[in-house]
């Protein structure tokens, strides 16, 4: 976890960084505002009166997005770790499990989503079977779990590889079953080592949920897309934008958070299990 | 299966290689209850993994194991059973970093015999104020020195109740100043009649503490008998070699 610095100390540091940022950021302001077709896009990308007439609309339609992204989340934190667990399982006799998990990560991080999205969203109520849903939110939900449990799953997978095997060995000798191991020592210290790049994959999870559009769910993209047609102007999508950036970066900085208490909290000292807290700061520091 | 005069451990021609590498060519051992074996030899001769096959933490090639009468290398052994009686204590401690020390040492006694928390933790607590760990009970282990963490480690395989306990160079990763607490419970444990097998390169400790020295060479028993012939007048020339290197190494 990289925090952003200055690159230096002092003031001297502060300064030339401040007069360089101003320079960087003005140069590219006069370029776009002197572009030719600089009038026409301000017109029909920021245009305010739209921009407000839109939002309410917008943000309404989110919830459909909130709804995806959560039941999704849930099932693919699940699917993932089960997965992950089943492509470890030792022996011969489960080599059939290994190797369907190995097929399924393999296939789904090889199609693009969106044509998961089709296949299934089309193509399965196609079939009329009975009994088989033909809601295209279930089947947004469904696409979604199964294309980012494979990439979650691969995640997993390298957390518990990164637990040492002597931890697993530590537990085995005070004879906990393999179960046991994986669910008490093993998988404890790998989710907390993963939780940073979870966190990557949920929030891909979550612009991606705008992919359900394409079957005919009425969510937040499609919302701004119709707007837009309407009115011959894309600040809709601008709004849009607004809310997915506005969601993601308090996310990071809650999981920046997580991590740097679940390290506070391993390296604390006594001192602080007799109530005094220790000093969060250090940790959230460059590099740590 | 269980005789009364079957010694606690057994072992018959254990052989144990990696790949092409044979470790153990061999070894036949026997230790009695409440008897203390000191595993002295040169890095390479065996002793690590003597110690991880007598708890079945290494596959073995060849040879059979018996616990107190019971043949633990048998086929369709519940392995799991087994390791709840012997208890191992590894070098690099290896204790679990995200539990705090008291969760460390419940671990097992609550999901292995299904102890339930409030009697784990005070019988956890009691052995922690028993080996001067008391106040460290909530912290984790990454806060402790390497003298403290291996203590809890002891801790942590005492609180199964084993009938015998396997301590793999448990000094070797400690600094020098550290080494003497450590020390200072296995003896304890020897005092109490603890049935213990060591593998050590501290050989003072060795000497003061063991019933029985046993020199491994090359993956075998080479020879073995009480501390004080061992250290004064071994029969091999292999033996007194090793002892030699050792004493100018100052380590004796």
């Amino acid at each position: 976890m990289a925090r952003l610095t200055v690159g230096g100390s002092g003031r001297r540091a502060l300064l030339i960084a401040f007069v360089s940022t101003v320079v960087f950021f003005g140069l590219i302001a006069f370029l776009v505002v002197n572009a030719p077709g600089w009038d026409q896009v301000r017109r029909q990308f920021f245009n305010w009166d739209n921009f407000f007439a839109s939002a309410p609309g917008i943000v309404a339609r989110f919830e459909v997005n909130v709804r995806l992204f959560l039941i999704a989340e849930v099932l693919i934190l699940t699917l993932g770790l089960l997965v992950a667990v089943l492509r470890g399982l030792p022996g011969p006799v489960l080599f059939p499990l290994r190797l369907l998990a190995t097929a399924y990560t393999d296939l789904f991080r090889a199609v693009p989503g969106l044509l998961v999205i089709y296949v299934l969203g089309f193509g399965v109520p196609g079939l009329r079977l009975p009994g088989v849903p033909n809601d295209p939110f279930f089947w947004g939900v469904v696409a979604l779990t199964l294309v980012y449990s494979a990439y979650v799953s691969e995640v997993y997978r390298a957390g518990i590889d990164s637990v040492h095997p002597s931890q697993a060995a530590a537990a085995r000798s005070l004879g906990l079953s393999q179960a046991q191991a994986l669910r008490f020592v093993v998988l404890p210290q790998a989710v907390r080592r993963v939780i940073p790049p979870l966190l990557n994959d949920f929030i891909g999870l979550q612009k991606d949920t705008v992919l359900v559009s394409f079957i005919g769910v009425v969510e937040i993209f499609r919302q701004s897309q119709i707007r837009s047609s309407a009115t011959f102007d894309f600040t809709p999508y601008l709004a849009t934008a607004l809310v997915f950036v506005l969601l993601t970066i308090p996310l990071a900085r809650i999981t920046d958070w997580l991590v740097a208490r679940e390290k506070d909290r391993r390296y604390a000292t006594s001192v602080r299990a007799t109530g005094q807290r220790g000093r969060r700061g250090r940790f959230l520091g460059g590099g740590g | 299966m269980t005789t009364v005069s079957a010694p606690t451990l057994r072992i018959e021609a254990l052989h144990k290689s990696f790949g092409d590498l044979e470790v153990l060519k061999g070894i036949d051992l026997a230790v009695a209850e409440h008897e203390v074996v000191c595993l002295i030899g040169a890095s390479g001769s065996g002793k690590s993994t003597l110690l991880r096959c007598i708890n079945l933490l290494e596959p073995i090639d060849d040879g059979r194991i018996f616990v107190a009468g019971e043949e633990i290398t048998a086929h369709g052994v519940d392995v799991d059973r087994i390791r709840r009686h012997i208890g191992i204590v590894f070098q690099a401690f290896n204790l679990f970093p995200h539990m705090s020390v008291l969760d460390n040492v419940t671990l097992a006694p609550r999901r292995v015999l299904r102890t339930d928390r409030p009697a784990a933790e005070e019988r956890a607590t009691a052995l922690l104020e028993r080996f001067g760990l008391a106040d460290k009970r909530l912290d984790y282990p990454d806060r402790l020195s390497g003298g403290q963490q291996q203590r809890v480690a002891i801790v942590r395989a005492l609180a199964m109740e084993p009938r015998l306990l396997l301590l793999d160079e448990v000094t070797s990763a400690l600094d020098p100043e550290l080494i003497a607490e450590v020390l200072a419970v296995i003896r304890e444990l020897a005092g109490e009649g603890m049935t213990m097998v060591i593998a050590t390169h501290e050989m003072g400790f060795a000497r003061d503490i063991a019933n029985r020295v046993v020199f491994l060479d090359e993956g075998r028993v080479l020879e073995d008998g009480p501390p004080d012939r061992m250290f004064r007048e071994p029969a091999e020339a292999r033996t007194r070699e090793f002892l030699q290197r050792i004493i100018e190494a100052g380590r004796l």
